[in-house]
C-alpha cells in the first residue's frame, strides 16, 4: 500500500465505508471516467480563457484595428465580441454532447455499482 | 413633451409605473404564499426541497444573474460609451464556462446547501466553514448594497421621487418586501419570483429590440449608424483606452468578472435547488442560453438608446445612465410600455436582493450557527429559526446600507463583488475540486489572503479616494492605480492557496476519495428530490 492511503492521525484501518471509497477512486472504471472528465474540461476551459483574454487584450491595445469596418458599420471589434458569444455557446452544445455520450453512461453504472457494493 | 421637459421631470406617468409594479409584487406574493406550506425544514428554506427542473432552475439563474447593473447599467454604458458597454456582457457571459465545464456538477453532487459544504468537506471543518462563511457574507453584502443603491436611482426615475428621504422610503419599503418573500416562501418562493422577473426582463428586452430594429428597417448595420452618428462608439477604448492605467484597469476589471461568476454564493446556492448533478448541468446550458440571448438584445437596446433618445439626454435625466432602458421604452410605446419596463426593472432588484439575502441567512445560520457553534448538532427547527432571524438582519443591515450608499456608482460596487468573488471564493473551489493535495491551511490562506488583498487594494485604490469621481472627493490615499484590484489579488490568492497547503501535511487521503468519487459520479450524494 503506498504511503497516501495509509490512514491520517494514526489510526491503523480505514471504516468501512471509507475503504468503499477508497476501492471505488481506485477502480479502472472511475479512473478512466476521471480521465476523460478532466482530460475534456480543462483544456477546454483554458483554452476559452485564453480566446476571452485575446479578445480583451485586442479591446484594450489594438482598438484602432478592431474599429476596422467589415460590413457597413459593423466592424472587426463587432464580429470579435459577437464569436465570443457563438464559442461560448458552440462549447455549451460539444460539453453537452460529450457529457451526455460518454460521461453520464460511465458514471450512472459507477454510482449503480457503487451504491449496489458490487464496485 | 419636449425635449427639456423630459430631462427636468419623471418621463410617464408615476402612478401607472406604480400600478404594473403592484400587480408584479400582488401576483409573486400570492405565488409565494403558495410556496410557504411546503417550507418548514432547512432543506425547504435553503433549496426549495432540491426539486426544481433543470430548465426551472435555469431560468431562475438567469432571473438571479441578470441584475438592474446588467439590464439598465449595459444598455446605459452602451448608450454613452458605445462599444465598452458590450465589454462587460461578454465577461459576464463567458464567465459560464467556467461553472458550466468546471464547477456546476461537481459542486452540486458534494454538497447540500452552501458553498462551505463543498470547501470543508476534506478539510477541518470549523475553520474553513467560518472563513467560506465570512467571505460568503462579504460577497452578498457588496452586491446587495449595489442593488439596493440601484433602487434609490430607478425611483427618482420612475416615480418621480427626488429627495433623499423619499427614496429612502421607497428602498426601505424594497427590503421590506424581500424580507417578506424570504421568510415566508423560503428558496421555493424566492425561485418563483426569479423565474417570473426572468420571464419579464427577457420578453420585455426581446421586444424592446425587435421594436427598435424595425425601426432601421432591421438592419442591425443601420441601426449603428445612427447609434455612432448619436455619439456611441462603435469601436473600443471610449472609455476604457484613455491612458495605460485604463487599459490596465479593463484587464483587471475583465479577469473579475470572467472569474467571478463561478465563485458568487447566491449562484452556486442555486446548484442545489436541483435533483442531480444532471439537471445542474441542464440549469446552466438554460441559463447561458437566456443570459446570452439578453446580452445581444442589450446591444441593440444600448445603440438604439443612443440612436432615438440620445446620449445626452440620458446624461441629464435623472437617473443617468441607467436612464436608457427606460428612456428608450417611452420613446418606442410611450407610458405603457415605460410602466412595463420600469415594473420589470423593480422586479429585477426585488428578485436579486431576495436571493442573495436567502444565500447570505442560509451561510449564516447552515455555517456558522448549526455547524461550527454547534457542531452540526443543533435540533434543526432551530436552525431554520436563526435562519429567518438572520434574513431578518441581513435585509435590515441591506436597507441601511443602501440607504447610505444611495447615489455611489452601481458599477462600481457589483465589480467589487465579483472582485472579491474572483480572489476570496474561485481559487478555493478549482483547488478543492481538483488539485488532490489541497488542505485546510492552503484553504484560508486564499480564502483570508484574498479577502483581505481584494478590499485593501479597493480602500487605496482610486475608486475611493482621489478623483473626482471617487467616493471621497477631498482627501487623496490612492496609493494603488487601479480602480479594479483583480489583476494583482485573483493570483495573489491562487498564489496564497498553493503555498499555504505545500507547507502543511495534512492529507486526508479517505475524504479525499469520498468528495472524488461522489463529486464526479453522485455516489452517496444527497438526492433528496428521488425520495418524494
Amino acid at each position: 500500500m503506498s504511503s497516501s492511503t495509509q490512514p491520517e492521525g494514526g489510526r491503523a484501518t480505514y471504516t468501512p465505508q471509507e475503504a468503499k471509497y477508497l476501492a471505488a477512486q481506485e477502480a479502472p472504471d472511475f479512473q478512466d471516467l476521471r480521465r476523460r472528465y478532466r482530460g475534456w474540461v480543462i483544456p477546454v476551459a483554458i483554452g476559452s480563457l485564453v480566446w476571452y483574454f485575446l479578445y480583451v487584450a485586442l479591446a484594450a491595445y489594438a482598438s484602432d484595428w478592431m474599429a476596422t469596418p467589415v460590413i457597413g458599420n459593423v466592424n472587426i471589434g463587432l464580429i470579435a465580441g459577437l464569436l465570443q458569444f457563438v464559442t461560448t455557446f458552440g462549447i455549451t452544445a460539444l460539453y453537452i454532447r460529450f457529457a451526455n455520450r460518454v460521461l453520464d453512461p460511465v458514471s450512472s453504472r459507477i454510482r449503480d455499482e457503487f451504491e449496489a457494493g458490487t464496485l | 413633451m419636449t425635449t427639456t421637459l423630459l430631462a427636468q421631470e419623471a418621463v410617464g406617468s408615476p402612478a401607472l409605473n406604480l400600478a404594473i409594479f403592484a400587480s408584479f409584487v400582488a401576483v409573486t406574493l400570492a405565488l409565494v404564499l403558495k410556496a410557504s406550506k411546503t417550507n418548514k425544514s432547512a432543506a425547504d428554506m435553503y433549496t426549495g426541497g432540491a426539486a426544481f427542473s433543470g430548465r426551472q432552475n435555469g431560468v431562475a439563474i438567469s432571473g438571479d444573474y441578470l441584475s438592474a447593473a446588467s439590464f439598465l447599467g449595459i444598455a446605459g454604458a452602451i448608450a454613452l460609451t458605445g462599444y465598452d458597454g458590450f465589454l462587460y456582457s461578454i465577461g459576464f457571459l463567458v464567465a459560464w464556462l467556467i461553472a458550466l465545464l468546471l464547477v456546476a456538477e461537481l459542486l452540486r453532487n458534494t454538497g447540500r446547501f452552501t458553498m462551505a459544504d463543498v470547501l470543508a468537506f476534506r478539510m477541518r471543518e470549523r475553520p474553513v466553514r467560518t472563513a467560506a462563511a465570512t467571505s460568503t457574507l462579504v460577497v452578498s453584502f457588496f452586491y446587495l448594497l449595489a442593488q439596493m443603491a440601484g433602487a434609490g436611482g430607478l425611483v427618482a426615475l420612475l416615480l418621480n421621487i427626488n429627495g433623499r428621504g423619499g427614496q429612502s422610503v421607497v428602498i426601505a419599503l424594497v427590503g421590506i418586501l424581500m424580507i417578506a418573500y424570504v421568510l415566508i416562501g423560503g428558496m421555493k418562493g424566492t425561485t418563483y419570483v426569479q423565474i417570473i422577473k426572468a420571464v419579464l426582463l427577457i420578453s420585455g428586452a426581446a421586444l424592446m429590440s425587435v421594436w427598435v430594429l424595425g425601426r432601421y428597417g432591421f438592419n442591425f448595420s443601420e441601426l449603428l449608424g445612427a447609434g455612432a452618428a448619436a455619439g456611441a462608439a462603435l469601436e473600443p477604448g471610449a472609455k476604457y483606452g484613455v491612458s495605460g492605467i485604463s487599459r490596465l484597469d479593463f484587464v483587471s476589471l475583465s479577469l473579475a468578472l470572467v472569474l467571478g461568476t463561478a465563485g458568487l454564493p447566491h449562484i452556486l446556492m442555486r446548484f442545489y435547488t436541483v435533483p442531480t448533478a444532471k439537471e445542474a448541468r441542464k440549469s446552466v446550458v438554460w441559463a447561458i442560453w437566456l443570459i446570452g440571448l439578453f446580452y445581444l438584445f442589450t446591444l441593440t437596446l444600448g445603440y438604439g438608446a443612443a440612436a432615438l433618445v440620445g446620449p445626452d439626454r440620458i446624461a441629464a435625466a435623472p437617473g443617468g445612465a441607467n436612464s436608457a432602458a427606460p428612456l428608450l421604452a417611452f420613446e418606442l410605446g410611450g407610458t405603457l410600455l415605460l410602466g412595463i419596463i420600469s415594473a420589470v426593472a423593480f422586479a429585477t432588484i426585488l428578485a436579486v436582493v431576495a436571493g442573495l439575502t436567502i444565500t447570505a441567512s442560509a451561510s449564516f445560520a447552515h455555517d456558522i450557527y448549526a455547524q461550527v457553534i454547534h457542531k452540526g448538532n443543533a435540533p434543526e427547527g432551530q436552525e431554520v429559526k436563526v435562519a429567518r432571524i438572520a434574513a431578518v438582519v441581513v435585509g435590515a443591515v441591506a436597507i441601511l446600507g443602501g440607504i447610505a450608499a444611495n447615489g455611489q456608482n452601481i458599477a462600481f460596487l457589483v465589480a467589487l463583488a465579483f472582485a472579491v468573488a474572483a480572489s476570496a471564493n474561485l481559487p478555493t473551489i478549482l483547488y478543492s475540486l481538483f488539485w488532490k493535495r489541497f488542505n485546510t491551511r492552503g484553504c484560508l490562506w486564499s480564502i483570508y489572503g484574498g479577502l483581505i488583498v481584494t478590499i485593501t487594494l479597493i480602500v487605496f485604490s482610486p475608486a475611493v479616494s482621489g478623483l473626482p469621481t471617487s467616493m471621497l472627493k477631498s482627501v487623496d490615499f490612492s496609493y494603488f492605480p487601479l480602480a479594479n484590484p483583480g489583476l494583482v489579488s485573483i493570483p495573489l490568492s491562487f498564489l496564497l492557496g498553493y503555498i499555504g497547503t505545500i507547507t502543511s501535511k495534512e492529507y486526508n487521503a479517505a475524504k479525499y476519495a469520498e468528495m472524488e468519487v461522489r463529486s464526479l459520479t453522485g455516489a452517496g450524494a444527497v438526492r433528496t428530490a428521488l425520495k418524494h
